[in-house]
C-alpha cells in the first residue's frame, strides 16, 4: 500500500487495490470494489458540489458514502446516531444543506426538508462513471450545545487525519471499534483503517456486547477502540475471553485508574492507550504508560505541531489538527492566541495533571455530554418546584451519570407525604422530554441551593 | 428487605423506566444478558447506593465489575456488611 506523503487531496486516494474490508452485523463491503463502484446508484453525479447531510441508519453505509463523496461534495455534515429530530431544521438551515444521503435503515428520511434526497445501498455497485475528486471538502461534525441544539464544528480531511498520517502501514492490523465512526473518536478509527489500508470491524446498532465480540474476535481485531464505558461493558462479558488485541485504545471520556488496571490484567501482552480528543481541538495526545492522567511534560512542549497550556485550571490546545470553525455560532472556537479551550480541569499531582472534571458542570455519560442547565429546564417545569441543580456523580459504569438537588416551592408536599409522588412527577416529565442519558439516576429534594455572588446557581466542576 | 430483593426490585424498576424487558433473575444470568444496558446498570448502582449506603465498585480498589447476578448480589451482600 502506497502511503502518500503528501496531504491527503480525498479519502479515495487509498482505497486500492489492497483486499480489505468494512464488516458491520450483517453485512460487509469490499473496499476496493469502490474504485469502479458505487452505493449511491446513478445519483453521485448529482451530490457533486453539493452540502450533503449523511444521515444514514448504519454505520457501513456511512463509512462508505463517506469515502465516496469526499473530494466531491462542498460539504459533508454527519448527523450522529441519537440526534433529535427537533433540531433537524437547525442543522439543515445551519449547514446550508441542499442534499441528504439515507439508507433503508434511517428512521429518519421524510423529516429532511431538503432539494435533494438519495437513497444509498448497503452493497456496492459497478459504476460506469464517478465524479473525479477535484475539491477539499468540508467535514462537519455535530457535538451538543448548552441549548441542547448541536454545534456544528467544521473540519478538513488534512486536520482530521493529521495524527496519524504518514505512519508506516502495518498489513497485519485489523481495526474494531465500539465507538460511533459519526463521532469524533470513532471517525479518527474510521480514516486510520482507510489511511493504513486494512480492514475495519464496526458495532452493528443495538447489537448485544457478546455477538459484538464474537465477530471482532472472528476477524481478527488486532487493534480495538472504545470509551471506558463501552470497555467496561465489554469485561462483563464471558466473550472478552475470545478478543487478543494487542492495541487497546480508550477515548470520549476520562480513563479512570480501575479501567486502565482491567484492561491490561484482561489483555497483558497488549498496549493499553488512553487518547485524549475533542469535537472541537482534535486529537491532543495518546498516553501508554498504562497510568491516568498526562505526563506534565506534555504542557508547554509542542509536539508534532499540538501545544497545550492549564490557564485558570483547564486545559487549552492550539493545534493543526483543531477544528477551524462553528457554523453559525457566534462563539469564537479560539481565543486571540489561538487556542481552544477545552472546558476539561486539570489538577498537578507530581508530575502529571490528572482530569478533574469539566468547567460549567458538564457531565459526560459514556461519552454523551449533559448540559445540566437542560435538564433544569425540564425538572423546573414541574408546576411544584423552585429550583433545581444538576450536577454529576461518579459512576463505575458509565464514569458519571446525572443527579438533580431540587427545591419545591412549598413544604406541603413533604408535609403531606407526597415526595415520592412528586419525584415520580419530575422523573416522569424527564422521560418524556429528554434522551434516556440525561434523566437524572436519583433525585432529592433539598431546603435551598447555594447561589453565587454572580447570581447564578454555584456548580462545583467535578 | 434483604439486599437480593432490594437489588431485584430496583433491577425490575429501571427496566420498567427504560421500556426494557428484564429477564428472569437467577444466580447464574450473564448480566449483559439481564436486559439493562450500561446506563441502566449506572442507575442501578446509583440507586444502590442511596438505598444500601454503599456503592462497592467504586469504594474497592480491586472494582472488576461481576459478570452474574449471583456474583453482583454478593458483591453488595459483602459490602452492606
Amino acid at each position: 500500500m502506497k502511503m502518500a506523503r503528501t496531504e491527503p487531496r480525498s479519502l479515495r486516494q487509498y482505497i486500492g487495490p489492497a483486499e480489505r474490508f468494512l464488516f458491520d452485523r450483517d453485512a460487509s463491503a469490499r473496499i476496493p470494489d469502490l474504485v469502479c463502484g458505487t452505493v449511491l446508484g446513478g445519483r453521485i453525479g448529482e451530490l457533486a458540489g453539493r452540502s450533503v447531510l449523511v444521515a444514514t441508519g448504519g454505520q457501513l453505509t456511512t463509512a462508505l458514502v463517506l469515502i465516496e463523496l469526499d473530494g466531491v461534495a462542498r460539504r459533508l455534515t454527519i448527523l450522529p446516531p441519537d440526534a433529535d429530530p427537533d433540531h433537524f431544521a437547525a442543522i439543515v438551515a445551519g449547514a446550508d444543506i441542499d442534499a441528504v444521503v439515507v439508507d433503508r435503515s434511517s428512521a429518519t428520511s421524510a423529516a429532511f426538508d431538503v432539494p435533494l434526497r438519495v437513497i444509498c445501498a448497503r452493497e456496492i455497485a459497478a459504476a460506469a462513471q464517478l465524479p473525479v475528486p477535484s475539491r477539499e471538502t468540508e467535514w462537519v461534525m455535530l457535538t451538543s450545545g448548552t441549548t441542547g441544539v448541536p454545534k456544528m464544528v467544521v473540519h478538513t480531511l488534512v486536520g482530521l487525519t493529521a495524527a496519524f498520517r504518514g505512519r508506516q502501514p502495518d498489513d497485519a492490523v485489523v481495526w474494531g471499534t465500539f465507538y460511533d465512526i459519526r463521532r469524533y473518536g470513532g471517525l479518527q478509527i474510521f480514516l486510520r483503517a482507510v489511511l493504513g489500508g486494512v480492514s475495519l470491524v464496526l458495532a452493528g446498532a443495538g447489537e448485544p456486547m457478546a455477538d459484538h465480540l464474537d465477530r471482532l474476535a472472528r476477524h481478527g481485531v488486532t487493534h480495538l477502540l472504545g470509551t471506558p464505558t463501552h470497555w467496561r461493558r465489554a469485561l462483563m462479558s464471558p466473550a472478552i475471553k475470545n478478543i487478543s488485541p494487542r492495541y487497546v485504545r480508550l477515548s470520549g471520556e476520562i480513563a479512570d485508574q480501575t479501567i486502565l488496571d482491567s484492561l491490561h490484567n484482561a489483555f497483558p501482552s497488549a498496549v493499553v492507550s488512553h487518547a485524549y480528543a475533542s469535537t472541537e481541538a482534535g486529537v491532543a495526545f495518546e498516553v501508554r504508560d498504562g497510568l491516568a492522567g498526562f505526563p506534565a511534560e506534555l504542557v508547554e512542549r509542542s509536539r508534532d505541531g499540538v501545544e497545550m497550556k492549564v490557564l485558570q485550571g483547564s486545559l487549552r490546545i492550539r493545534s493543526p489538527r483543531a477544528a477551524s470553525r462553528y457554523i453559525g455560532n457566534e462563539t469564537a472556537l479560539v481565543d486571540q492566541d489561538g487556542f481552544i479551550d477545552t472546558g476539561d480541569m486539570v489538577e498537578p499531582r507530581g508530575n502529571r495533571y490528572v482530569f478533574a472534571g469539566r468547567r460549567g458542570g458538564i457531565i459526560n455519560i459514556g461519552g454523551l455530554k449533559v448540559h445540566p442547565e437542560e435538564v433544569e429546564a425540564v425538572i423546573n417545569r414541574h408546576p411544584q418546584v423552585r429550583m433545581s441543580l444538576v450536577r454529576s456523580r461518579h459512576s463505575p459504569i458509565t464514569g458519571s451519570i446525572v443527579i438533580a438537588d431540587v427545591v419545591l416551592k412549598s413544604a406541603d408536599a413533604a408535609a403531606h407525604g407526597e415526595l415520592g409522588e412528586v419525584k415520580g412527577d419530575i422523573l416522569k416529565l424527564c422521560r418524556e422530554t429528554l434522551p434516556r442519558h440525561k434523566v437524572p439516576a436519583a433525585i432529592s429534594f433539598v431546603p435551598a441551593l447555594d447561589v453565587a455572588a454572580t447570581g447564578k446557581l454555584a456548580r462545583r466542576y467535578g | 428487605m434483604s439486599v437480593k430483593l432490594t437489588i431485584m426490585h430496583q433491577m425490575e424498576q429501571i427496566a420498567r423506566e427504560h421500556g426494557k424487558i428484564l429477564a428472569p433473575l437467577c444466580d447464574d444470568l450473564v448480566l449483559l444478558d439481564s436486559g439493562l444496558d450500561s446506563l441502566g446498570f449506572a442507575v442501578l448502582v446509583a440507586r444502590l447506593e442511596d438505598k444500601l449506603g454503599v456503592d462497592p465498585f467504586t469504594a474497592s480498589e480491586d472494582a472488576l465489575f461481576p459478570v452474574t447476578f449471583g456474583d453482583f448480589v454478593k458483591v453488595y451482600e459483602n459490602g452492606a456488611h
